[in-house]
């Protein structure tokens, strides 16, 4: 691993990808995309000793953002684990979105410019102490030839170098130009965690400001001197392409300048997103449907099922789990998760201004050097002539994982010669996306003394991975669909995974916040419960007699039986859910209080969440992650599914696709605990939490077995059970 | 450690070149007829512009003043992302034809702060450190400027009846309820 490369300005034009997500998967080392890109708005006589610092002769510090900020606060965290290396002065720290450069922001865990997996400050947390450290020794070495006093005797502290002895101090901006000269040292020290100033502080937000008066610039909000507005319609059927076009009724609306046919979907270009609206309205529009015309859910449903039957890859194997199943009380069940559509409140856009030589493109992306590489293709045109500038994204939740619309809009653009911003309605958004796959996750388990002695689990289900990153695929397993499966937090001493790729007819997948961890965390969680049933236990102490070798889940399980009442005498058809689970790095144990009245309807009353994190950078931004992943999973939970009918996705906006809402919100109460760990991922955790501890409060709540998501009202109707 | 008030963000700052360029678009009339010439009052100037008169408020706001704070989230009046104020009240912009909002008084959260309720607003958002991605909350300050100004205190049903309209998909609707009630109280964190 040249971690060096990224840090050191002068190899700025041979830097290398980090190793270990690459030699754990064997991924080929590719070639850089593009030359590097500086930022544009530099500052001459900077000190910029590394991809990510630039300090001006005023003491402007500008940080280069590695990672997109889509409301996870990374963009404040990065901040604060570059600043507290470098002893910055917070108040002078400015970010920059980074341009895309794999060599030089690549994500260290994926060797790709990409945000997702609650990955940025696991992968970024020592790299970015580092080139801080790095910089920060730098401005010392500075000062201390200045004065003529060995580097050792000077300190740094809030963007000053002090020489204490002569009591002389030198601003880091009247230092920027000698540093940029000093050698930057081969290894330098990090700080003991204990002398933290910045890291671990409820920093306020760098980039919340400006989202209080409209200032804030998402991607949808581009504009460009000439620009013009279009929206889409895509083939209703998924794989369908565009027949014939009768745009003679378009074309004479007012606004409306160009009708443009592409393969799949027809675009119509105005003066503003209403008349491109209006214009694709009036389109008589003959699709080809093709052969997925006739696709519905049941179809999709009856392969995956027939599908999860066959062996599976096997992902992890432990003890002997034939023996073990052989024996005791044996437990079987089967638990079946629906498509989902991100719908981010940003609907999907993308803003592109193609010239005979080169394309810009204004958008707000997880994936900046695929969104570049992919439009080069669509746009034929080198990588190095095409120009990304990202921007603030208005929700990702892996959704901005895909290039889709910068490829399309690339295409559209193609066809006129002023800059064209192409927004998506809601309808296409949802009825156009790359969906949370179904899943049929099996779990056959015995038990053996009030304890879990045989556990073999079985996931079925697409392989997003092995589309999105094939080298990754290896061996028949998604490592992302098993990732909580072999990560179970317990002591099973006869462990068994596999997985079985089964891709739904004709429906796209891909990764949604939460990511693999939502469909094991479900499976796992569930089945505890119902074992501890069996068991007759108490769904928390059956748990904790098989965390023994789990200090840290055990420790949250623990606080939060205490946080949230458990064991406490609750009202009839209320009922109390947990659920425990080790996803990304973070320990996180989860308590939700529910009511199911008489006609099964379900009030949230009170979630309790205690996290273990490791080091929290930002504690609030923890609990602001916690508090609304929750709400992100217990809405899927709620209301969340999307079907298939004819081939086509039936569900188009926010009326037949829920979203919880403010009424429909409990109170939510998160802790974090105190640690010094490494820190761990904390973006999409909080999704995974919700949905088994409900349906575990459901279970409690009125002894009936839900296996399925999204809940279903009609089983809980007083004198139904499942 | 609160240090918002000295950070600058600069990320925003770097396309808004485009802008100048937006009035000298809308003063070109259009080539094509239909298109009325239309003035409002928003945030307290007077616009001119051409637009037909069933266009949403919203994409005139957005596509023709350049006013972009204002959000698209579905189009039909079931997220609350594009809410702004005519006369003071909370309506949702996405279906609001232009011609029913001639000569009234138009507030986008470009101007909200000048309003008491709404600086209060702003000023809990931040206190409470509400906002995730943000693209939703431009609708959610709205809406709740407005509830404040009719309903200085508002209970939780009030706050419920008053911001069940706006969607937030990141899930910050734990803070909102605590901002509003530290908006109403004006209680400094």
């Amino acid at each position: 691993m040249n971690e060096l490369d990224r840090f050191s300005r002068r190899s700025l034009l041979t830097g290398g990808l980090a190793a270990g997500f690459l030699l754990a998967f064997h991924l080929p080392l590719r070639a850089a995309v593009n030359e590097p890109v500086q930022p544009r708005d530099t500052t001459d006589g900077r000190f910029a000793p590394n991809a990510f610092i630039r300090i001006d002769e005023t003491g402007r510090t500008v940080l280069m953002m590695p990672q997109v900020e889509m409301g996870q606060g990374t963009y404040t965290s990065i901040s604060a684990v570059l600043a507290e290396e470098l002893d910055a002065d917070w108040s002078k720290v400015e970010v920059q979105h980074a341009p895309p450069n794999d060599k030089l922001y690549g994500n260290p865990t994926f060797g790709l410019q990409v945000t997702g997996n609650s990955n940025s400050i696991r992968a970024w947390w020592t790299p970015l102490r580092k080139a801080g450290a790095t910089a920060r020794a730098m401005l010392v070495q500075a000062a201390a030839a200045e004065w003529g006093v060995e580097s050792a005797n000077c300190t740094a502290s809030k963007g000053e170098v002090a020489h204490a002895a002569s009591g002389r101090k030198l601003a880091y901006g009247a230092l920027a130009l000698a540093a940029q000269g000093q050698t930057p040292p081969k290894d330098v020290a990090l700080k003991d965690p204990k002398d933290f100033v910045i890291i671990g502080q409820p920093l306020k937000r760098l980039d919340t400001p400006d989202k209080v008066n409209g200032k804030a610039v998402y991607g949808i909000d581009a504009i460009l001197p000439g620009m013009k507005f279009a929206t889409v319609a895509a083939c209703p059927v998924f794989g369908g392409k565009v027949g014939k076009v009768d745009d003679s009724a378009a074309v004479k609306l007012p606004g409306v300048r160009k009708v443009v046919v592409l393969d799949d979907m027809v675009a119509v270009i105005g003066d503003h997103m209403w008349a491109a609206k209006k214009g694709l309205e009036a389109l008589k529009i003959a699709w080809n449907e093709g052969p997925n015309a006739g696709i519905t859910t049941r179809d999709i449903w009856d392969d995956l099922r027939k599908a999860s039957q066959k062996d599976g890859a096997v992902a992890k194997s432990d003890g002997d789990i034939a023996k073990a199943l052989a024996s005791g009380d044996r437990f079987e069940a089967a638990y079946e998760l629906p498509f989902l559509a991100h719908a981010s409140m940003e609907p999907i856009n993308a803003t592109v201004h193609v010239k005979p030589d080169s394309c810009e493109i204004w958008t707000g992306t997880q994936i900046m050097t695929r969104v570049q590489s992919e439009a080069a293709k669509a746009a034929g045109l080198p990588i190095d002539k095409v120009i990304v500038n990202n921007h603030l994204l208005g929700g990702g939740f892996g959704r901005k994982l895909e290039p889709d619309m910068v490829v399309a809009a690339v295409k559209i653009a193609k066809q006129v010669d002023y800059p064209v911003k192409v927004v998506w309605t809601r309808e296409e958004d949802i009825q156009h996306d790359v969906y949370r796959p179904v899943y049929r996750d099996q779990i056959t388990a015995s038990l053996v003394d009030g304890k879990v002695s045989g556990w073999k689990y079985k996931v079925a289900g697409s392989a997003v991975l092995a589309r999105w990153l094939p080298p990754a695929f290896q061996k028949g397993i998604d490592i992302d669909a098993v990732d909580a499966a072999v990560d179970a937090p317990y002591d099973f001493a006869n462990f068994h995974v596999e997985y079985v790729r089964a891709e739904p007819l004709s429906v796209p997948t891909g990764f949604w916040r939460g990511v693999g961890p939502n469909n094991n965390v479900f499976a796992v969680e569930c089945a505890m419960d119902e074992l501890a049933r069996k068991a007759g236990k108490d769904p928390i102490e059956f748990r904790k007699s098989m965390l023994t070798k789990n200090p840290r889940m055990l420790a949250v399980l623990n606080q939060v039986a205490e946080k949230s009442g458990w064991g406490q005498p609750l009202p009839p058809r209320v009922g109390r859910g947990v659920c425990v689970q080790p996803s990304f790095a973070s320990f996180i144990a989860t308590v939700v209080e529910a009511e199911i009245d008489d006609i099964g309807e379900i009030t949230l009353r009170r979630v309790t969440s205690v996290v273990d994190t490791g080091i929290a950078v930002n504690p609030d931004t923890v609990k602001a992650q916690i508090e609304g992943g929750l709400i992100f999973g217990l809405t899927a939970a709620l209301y969340g599914e999307i079907t298939i009918e004819k081939g086509r996705v039936q569900q188009s906006n926010f009326h037949d696709y829920r979203m919880m809402r403010i009424n429909e919100t409990p109170k939510i109460e998160v802790i974090v605990v105190k640690s010094g760990e490494a820190p761990g991922g904390i973006g999409e955790a909080g999704v995974n939490a919700g949905p088994p501890a409900l349906r575990n409060a459901i279970l409690a709540a009125t002894g009936v077995t839900l296996r399925r998501l999204p809940i279903d009202r009609k089983l809980l109707a007083v004198g139904k059970k499942a | 450690m609160h240090c918002c008030e000295f950070g600058s963000f600069i990320v925003s700052r770097r396309y808004d070149y485009g802008r100048a360029q937006i009035g000298e678009r809308r003063k070109r009339s259009s080539s094509k007829g239909m298109h009325m010439a239309t003035t409002l009052t928003i945030n307290g100037e007077t616009k001119s512009f051409d637009a037909p008169p069933d266009m949403p408020l919203l994409w005139v706001l957005r596509d023709i003043l350049g006013m972009t704070g204002t959000k698209f989230g579905c189009g039909i009046a079931q997220c609350g992302a594009c809410t702004v104020h005519v006369d003071g009240k909370a309506v949702r912009s996405c279906v609001l034809p232009v011609s029913a909002v001639s000569n009234r008084t138009v507030t986008t959260i470009e101007h909200v702060g000048s309003t008491p309720a709404g600086a209060k607003v702003q000023k809990a958002w931040l206190e409470a450190e509400v906002i995730q991605c943000g693209y939703c909350q431009s609708g959610q300050i709205m809406a709740a400027a407005a509830l404040l100004a009719a309903t200085p205190h508002p209970d939780d049903s009030d706050i419920d009846a008053a911001m069940a309209g706006n969607i937030c998909r990141c899930g910050t609707y734990v803070r909102i309820r605590e901002a509003i009630k530290q908006a109403a109280n004006g209680r400094q964190s």
